[in-house]
């Protein structure tokens, strides 16, 4: 039988086989695995059955802990059930886990290692979340590659069903998860054969039924559980014969043959690797290659983990063994070895002590570490664990892969060394994230696997900043299968889509002599030469590249593509590759068009066409001078003047060269400096906006939108204008308080990502030209070095003084320095400004405790971080803990700041014989309501500690470490609507209820934004979203009406967009209130699909609408016989739909099912409508007084 | 009483006609319209613009947002289709045909020439009984010559008509200098109808925001009078249906409309401001008329006050003050 070859990646492989085998599919988002619940969703709302023809139902729950125990349910009704999950995801899962596998229930759920956090987050793969669930009873399941993820989950699914055994299929995340591959896909045929009728009618009888009844989930005793948990035994004594014979089945349908280990290399072997995952696929091209010279070396690649086949294991190892290097991807501290190379030592002692080894000597044997968090792991890398092994004294516990200059644990390898293919295509490809790079490689690897006979391989290396990301494709085509599990290093093909890269990273570093390097120029070949870095051209010319030139973007200008320079440069790419004839190259992307965009109307097909055909037109090959001419470099990662810690351990992360980085570099326990963004100066923004002072009124709402704190208002003594550059633009302060003072609007021009909100914000425009406003955009580069020098001076004048200014209006609070700046965040992003805000107000005071999402990551992702300090070194400081804690996270930091200033205070009363008694009474009873009542506290703070300087007691010392805690510090828990609304919404709640002092931030995007736009809770009704494929039935939860209910909780609802003093005002008095507080802030994003310079529009649209109501619930309004709630906009003046329908997740559903979007519509503006009155009527209503029950008629008796 | 006519070859029970509007895009509307008495209805128009504007809308949301994070590879589930070429409009003229008996009239904007044929074959084979071009094109280039505009409306006419059957109406605008000879022009070209005026966008000022604010006023009964005086005018010198629109909202304007010679009165804000039964009301207030009128048939009035029947024709030639001074000198 011939099987379709399709070019895929991991996921979507996996997803396949698991949905299609499966009736139940329990899920829930998180990076790498969630493309694989996707596909399943998206599969079963377009009526695609699984192969006994009923289509899968798919649910999201609100955690992964909801899904494993979603799927106990379903398994225990008798249904076939998987999830897709990794990392904390499947930590989560663990107390399900056990449960299923004691219950002996047949499942298979399909997992993309990740890493678990630990000192930091990381997104990418290692075995640290699978290894942590090795004792769960669960069998576990390593697939290598692409192909072997589809093929194991379909192995994994047919062995669960006959050992009753559930299985944990794994495979890297990215690496595996996320590469596309060229794969022969199975049959739906295929897994019928696989899967024998009456295993699912076995397990449909076993499920609980009133019909047949069964008792599960007793309680046992002393007397028994030990027993009665012993009973399983047979089950997993059975299990590795059960998979290795469903992979003999598996080889005869198929003909691929695995077994329970896989060993390949010299069959006299005296050097051995044990290894799972993908880093065997690294090991098998270098053994290829190393035993094609004669060595004797091989691996072992490790499929089924647990239960783990002593014999079976020892079979595979050559009887010539006499030296086995274990290597794991995770890190156990404090454990004597990882827990594979734990499992191997044991299995030879055993196998040597019962006679079933192949050898009679112990092989010597190491363990080591690679490849954490997608670490590169290279056939260099595993080159120098064999050269390790072969040592006299080889080197236990060790690591590879990085330079581990603290406790010495590295190998060294040479990273020239290589194995790579010479008959392989391998092409990089810079690219910008919006420009389309990465979708137009996808379809190139699809033409070239699809329709040639070459093997194709893609991975996609992603920025960690959302504004201006970069994006690298590393992309391999050739004759033979593909192994290369690794990032390319040697590429004979380089193409740089964007002109400013070259200044900004090392692009050519990685070509080959002889490479072709095609570079997106707005020079022409005759000029383009004189503006390269002189790096660029001593590559260009000591390697011989041939060097083509493109001007990408006035192809896309004249053929109405916009930015989107995709095509252009994939029709380039095929041109000049000669990996298929121009002719059928151009063919087939039309095609690839026709088929990706067709759908997307025909206006986009043709308009790619037209780019396709103008492409070659403007493709000129450069003829190279012999020559360096270039006056300039690459530019520096970070100025000279940057700290020592940013020049040693973030500028090369910058630079792209972090894995350089020694382990000496970091803190051993994650703890990093703030304010490190300032020195990451990035150049993105196309257009800045630039100040007329003439004109601007000094209201600061420009300041107060900017999502990246870039453009920044000072008021100042005029003698700071004596040294001013010549260019520094300035004004008559409009303030009555201030008025001899000046006023200054200046902008970042490196740091602003030009997402115009600004000027969007401005209320004024010229009386002679409407269209000019105090603020317009004009091209950065021109205005870029002058601008800069102004910014640098701009910074060196002082902020005003904070006591001077209302913090309730914004004209003054905008004058607050920003602790939150130049973060990763999307430009026009409608978070940041929240908590931008929030820095200006409560900054030199605030503790942030921060859920994973977006904000947790252009919070927090390295190489630079936005939160900063203030002239005084004070700023906020924060802590990403989990997705689903942050309210608790927030309380317990309450909780020991509380305990310190109580003891503080303790200390006080009893050191007042020492600090003097006024002074003492005076820190005790502060006010510090106000920003004065702060800056005295500090002040006393201050004389406190001259007071207590040279006493030595106990209480002295404790009272000078803890001191600071007597000024008042602000406790904020901040998140989005996936961890408010959904996996953290039980510890909001639970924190809500303590009464304790923590404020709460919801970052409301209305989906999961950053892992790409599944459904929350929050999602609104009718909103299409991923996992509401149909427009989403169900309407938003009210997460304030539900937090009003308590009584005693501040709640706001806001939208700076159309309020921004309402905003201030909730967050002021939020953080005033003597409670806990919520404050629910509406944030346009990136997932409504619109573009963000509407931003601003869409609040207000949505606040007119009734959509958004914004109203304060204030519990201390109480006290004075107020009703708490306040609405602070007013009924519905705007239809629903001239608010929704700007938006795609929207407007999408209008195009894809008119009929459903109309029902929803109509449905969504009924319960806008409603809820209106609701609050309308809750605002209304008169306060009883507590006094109206005693003064009633406890008869009831009417009429008197 | 006999209300009926004829209009692009078409038999009329009246001469009452739901003109494009949004009403049209439900089908249960459409409905209501037949019941309340309408004649015919045209259709919303299928604008190639928007069409084009929606894909490219959705385009760019979908691509900006692809391939650009490793969390989020995209923000949108892939849907199975987007409805984004005329298959939409093309079924609901089939939706239209099966769910009334009255004729339905599409209405096409197009902007290449290849979209005007091709949207035009398909409109014809999804049933509509006519088609009427709403030709819109706003020129600004000061280049751009009266002639070069005209020639290029002719073409277009000349195509679409030699292209369908069905029969073909232009909606024009009634900012043509030589508005007979452009209705001579366009019916040589092939048009069956004319339908006097479309109603232009024309944008107003937010003196506060200082913005152009996008309105769409409801017609007046005073637009009418312009319609009124130009079917007086053409009625007999082309040999094509005239229809008109804008301004006619009762009984008694529509027998106006008949008087200067149109064939049928196409009514929409009327209706958009009093709901569809007040298609009922304008048929009835017409026959009431008549019968206090004593006239028998609309085809007895049609084109009874156009300019050539009238008895003084110079009452359309002259312009407002020219009348204004006359009477004075009547009077003195």
């Amino acid at each position: 039988m011939t099987r379709k070859k399709v070019t895929i990646d991991g996921n979507e492989a996996t997803a396949y086989v698991a949905y299609h085998v499966n009736e139940v599919c329990a899920i829930y988002p998180i990076t790498p695995s969630s493309p694989m619940g996707e596909w399943a969703d998206e599969w079963a709302a377009k009526g695609i059955p699984n192969i006994w023809g009923t289509v899968p139902k798919v649910v999201e729950m609100q955690s992964e802990g909801g899904a494993s125990a979603a799927l106990h349910g379903a398994l225990q009704g008798g249904a076939l059930a998987t999830t897709f999950t990794a990392a904390q995801g499947l930590l989560l899962m663990i107390p399900s886990m056990y449960k299923i596998a004691g219950e002996l229930s047949p499942a298979t759920i399909h997992v993309s290692a990740r890493t678990v956090a630990t000192h930091a987050l990381s997104i990418f793969g290692d075995h640290s979340d699978v290894m942590a669930v090795r004792q769960t009873g669960w069998a576990l399941l390593a697939s290598n590659c692409v192909q072997e993820a589809q093929d194991f989950a379909l192995i994994a699914q047919a062995a669960t069903l006959e050992s009753r055994v559930p299985f944990l299929h794994f495979f890297d995340g990215f690496r595996t998860s996320h590469e596309v591959a060229k794969i022969e896909q199975l049959t739906l045929d295929d897994m019928r054969a696989m899967i024998p009728e009456e295993l699912i009618r076995a397990h449909r009888a076993r499920a609980m039924t009133p019909d047949k009844p069964v008792l599960r989930g007793t309680a046992q005793n002393p007397d028994v559980f030990f027993q009665a948990r012993e009973a399983c035994n047979p089950y997993y004594l059975a299990c590795p014969t059960i998979v290795q014979n469903v992979m003999d089945r598996f080889a005869k349908l198929v003909g691929r043959q695995y077994h329970l280990f896989d060993y390949l290399g010299a069959p006299d072997a005296d050097r051995v690797i044990v290894l799972m995952g993908s880093g065997a696929e690294v090991a098998h091209e270098l053994v290829e290659y190393m035993t094609a010279r004669g060595e004797k070396i091989g691996i072992v690649k490790v499929r089924l983990f647990r239960p783990f086949s002593t014999e079976a294991f020892l079979k595979a190892l050559p009887p010539t063994t006499k030296a086995i290097a274990v290597l794991d991807r995770t890190k156990e501290p404090g454990a004597i070895g990882e827990p594979l190379y734990q499992d191997v030592v044991t299995a030879l002692v055993e196998g040597l002590n019962s006679g079933v080894a192949p050898f009679e000597k112990m092989p010597r044997v190491i363990g080591g570490r690679y490849g954490l968090s997608s670490k590169e792991f290279t056939p260099a890398m595993v080159k120098a664990v064999f050269d390790e092994l072969a040592a006299e004294r080889p080197k236990n516990h060790f690591t590879i892969g990085i330079n581990d200059d603290v406790t010495h644990t590295s190998l060294p390898y040479d990273p020239d060394f290589s194995t790579e293919d010479p008959q392989a295509f391998r092409g990089l490809f810079f690219g910008l994230g919006a420009d389309g790079t990465v979708s137009a490689n996808k379809n190139s690897i699809k033409i070239i696997g699809e329709e040639t006979d070459n093997y194709a391989q893609g991975y996609f290396v992603y920025d960690s900043k959302k504004a201006g990301a970069v994006t690298i494709s590393h992309l391999r085509f050739g004759p033979n299968p593909i192994h290369s599990s690794y990032l390319i290093t040697k590429a004979n093909f380089v193409a740089c889509h964007q002109f400013s890269f070259l200044e900004r990273f090392d692009v050519l570093e990685a070509a080959m002599p002889g490479a072709t390097f095609l570079l997106n120029s707005y020079y022409g070949p005759e000029e383009v030469w004189d503006h390269l870095p002189r790096t660029v051209q001593r590559h260009i010319i000591e390697k011989k590249l041939r060097f083509y030139v493109i001007d990408a973007y006035k192809v896309a200008a004249e053929t109405d593509m916009g930015s989107r320079i995709n095509t252009i440069m994939q029709t380039c790419f095929f041109a000049i590759s000669g990996i298929l004839p121009r002719d059928e190259a151009i063919q087939k992307i039309k095609e690839a068009i026709e088929k990706t965009w067709g759908k997307r109307g025909e206006a986009i097909v043709k308009k790619n066409f037209a780019a396709v055909d103008a492409a070659l037109a403007h493709l000129h090959e450069v003829k190279v001078p012999d020559r360096i001419t270039s006056t300039f470099d690459i530019r520096p990662p970070v100025p000279p003047e940057a700290p020592e810690f940013v020049q040693r351990t973030l500028a090369p992360i910058i630079a792209g060269k972090g894995d350089t980085v020694p382990v000496s570099a970091f803190p051993p326990d994650g703890t990093f400096p703030t304010a490190t963004s300032q020195w990451e100066k990035r150049n993105i923004a196309l257009e800045i906006p630039v100040w007329d002072e003439q004109l601007c009124i000094q209201c600061g709402k420009c300041v107060l939108v900017c999502p990246h704190a870039t453009i920044r208002a000072k008021v100042y003594d005029a003698k700071w204008l004596e040294s001013a550059p010549p260019t520094f633009k300035h004004a008559p302060a409009r303030w009555r308080e201030f008025k001899d003072m000046k006023y200054t609007l200046q902008v970042a021009p490196e740091d602003c990502t030009g997402c115009a909100l600004c000027v969007e914000a401005c209320p004024v425009k010229s009386k002679t030209e409407v269209k000019h406003k105090a603020l317009n955009m004009a091209p950065q580069p021109p205005l870029r070095e002058q601008e800069r020098v102004n910014w640098e001076f701009f910074l060196k004048i002082p902020d005003m003084d904070r006591r001077l200014l209302s913090p309730a209006q914004v004209k003054d609070n905008q004058l607050f320095r920003p602790l939150f700046e130049f973060s990763g965040a999307c430009a026009g992003c409608g978070e940041t400004p929240y908590i931008k805000l929030l820095t200006q107000l409560f900054g030199d005071r605030l503790v942030i405790g921060n859920a994973t999402g977006c904000s947790s990551i252009y919070g927090g992702n390295l190489p630079t971080t936005p939160y900063c300090v203030d002239h005084n070194g004070r700023g906020p400081t924060w802590n990403n803990s989990l997705f689903e804690d942050t309210a608790e996270f927030a309380l317990g930091l309450r909780l020991a700041i509380n305990q310190q200033t109580e003891y503080a205070r303790w200390l006080v009363r009893q050191l007042s014989h020492i600090i003097g008694d006024e002074l003492a009474a005076a820190l005790l009873e502060a006010d510090q309501s106000t920003e004065k009542g702060i800056y005295e506290q500090r002040e006393r703070v201050a004389l406190l500690r001259q007071k207590l300087e040279g006493v030595e007691t106990r209480e002295a010392r404790d009272l000078r470490a803890l001191a600071d805690s007597l000024v008042r510090k602000s406790v904020w828990g901040i998140g989005g609507d996936g961890w408010a609304y959904d996996i953290g919404y039980g510890g909001l709640d639970h924190v809500l209820a303590s009464g304790e002092k923590v404020n709460l931030l919801v970052l409301d995007t209305e989906v999961y934004s950053n892992t790409g736009g599944q459904m929350s809770k929050a999602t609104p009704l009718g909103a299409v979203a991923k996992f509401a494929f149909g427009g989403k039935p169900q309407p938003k939860k009210d997460l304030a009406m539900m937090a009003m209910t308590y009584g005693n909780v501040y709640v706001a609802r806001v939208a700076f967009g159309f309020n921004d003093m309402q905003t201030v005002k909730a967050l002021l008095e939020a953080e005033a209130y003597e409670g806990p507080s919520i404050v629910i802030a509406y944030c346009h994003c990136i997932a409504h699909g619109y573009d963000l310079v509407h931003g601003l529009d869409q609040q207000k649209a949505a606040v007119q609408s009734g959509y958004w109501p914004l109203f304060r619930y204030n519990p201390a309004l109480l006290k004075e016989g107020k009703n708490p709630l306040q609405l602070d906009s007013k009924a519905p003046t705007l239809p629903l739909e001239k608010y929704i329908y700007n938006e795609t997740r929207y407007s999408m559903l209008r195009h894809s099912n008119p009929e459903a979007a109309k029902r929803l519509l109509e449905a969504a503006q009924e319960a806008v409508l409603r809820r209106w009155k609701q609050y309308e009527y809750l605002a209304a209503m008169p306060v009883a007084a507590p006094e109206s029950v005693a003064a009633g008629n406890p008869g009831g008796k009417e009429g008197e | 009483m006999d209300l009926t006519t004829t209009y692009l070859g078409l038999h009329l029970k009246n001469p009452v006609v739901i003109s494009a509007s949004p009403l049209s895009e439900e089908i249960d509307n459409i409905r209501r319209m037949e019941d309340a008495g309408a004649a015919a209805v045209v259709l919303h128009s299928l604008f190639e613009e928007q069409l084009t504007l929606e894909s490219q809308e959705l385009d760019r949301r979908l691509s900006e947002t692809t391939g650009v994070f490793a969390e989020a590879l995209s923000y949108f589930p892939d849907m199975t289709t987007y409805n984004l070429g005329p298959e939409g409009y093309l079924e609901h003229i089939r939706k239209a045909k099966a769910a009334v008996s009255i004729p339905v009239i599409a209405s096409l904007n197009a902007v290449s020439s290849g979209a005007w044929i091709r949207f035009a074959k398909s409109i014809e084979e999804a049933g509509a009984d006519a088609l009427e071009l709403n030709i819109f094109t706003l020129q600004t280039d000061p280049t751009v010559t009266s002639g070069q505009i005209e020639d290029a409306y002719c073409e277009l006419v000349r195509q679409v008509a030699g292209t369908v059957r069905i029969p073909v109406s232009v909606k024009l605008t009634p900012y043509f200098t030589a508005m007979a000879n452009m209705a001579r022009r366009l019916q040589q070209a092939g048009a069956r109808g004319l339908v006097l005026f479309n109603r232009l966008y024309q944008p107003d000022f937010d003196l506060e925001a200082l913005e152009v604010k996008h309105t769409l006023q409801l017609s007046t009964p005073y637009e009418s009078l312009l319609r009124l005086h130009w079917v007086a005018i053409l009625y007999g010198r082309v040999n094509v249906d005239l229809a008109v629109t804008g301004g006619f909202h009762g009984g008694t304007d529509v027998i106006k409309a008949m008087m200067a010679g149109a064939k049928v009165a196409q009514v929409a804000s009327a209706v958009l401001k009093n709901g569809i039964p007040h298609v009922g009301r304008i048929l009835e207030e017409m026959r009431t008329w008549m019968q206090e009128h004593e006239y028998e048939s609309v085809r007895q009035m049609q084109g009874s006050m156009s300019q050539r029947s009238v008895a003084n024709p110079n009452a359309f030639l002259r312009a407002n003050y020219m009348k204004v001074l006359s009477s004075y000198s009547l009077r003195a």
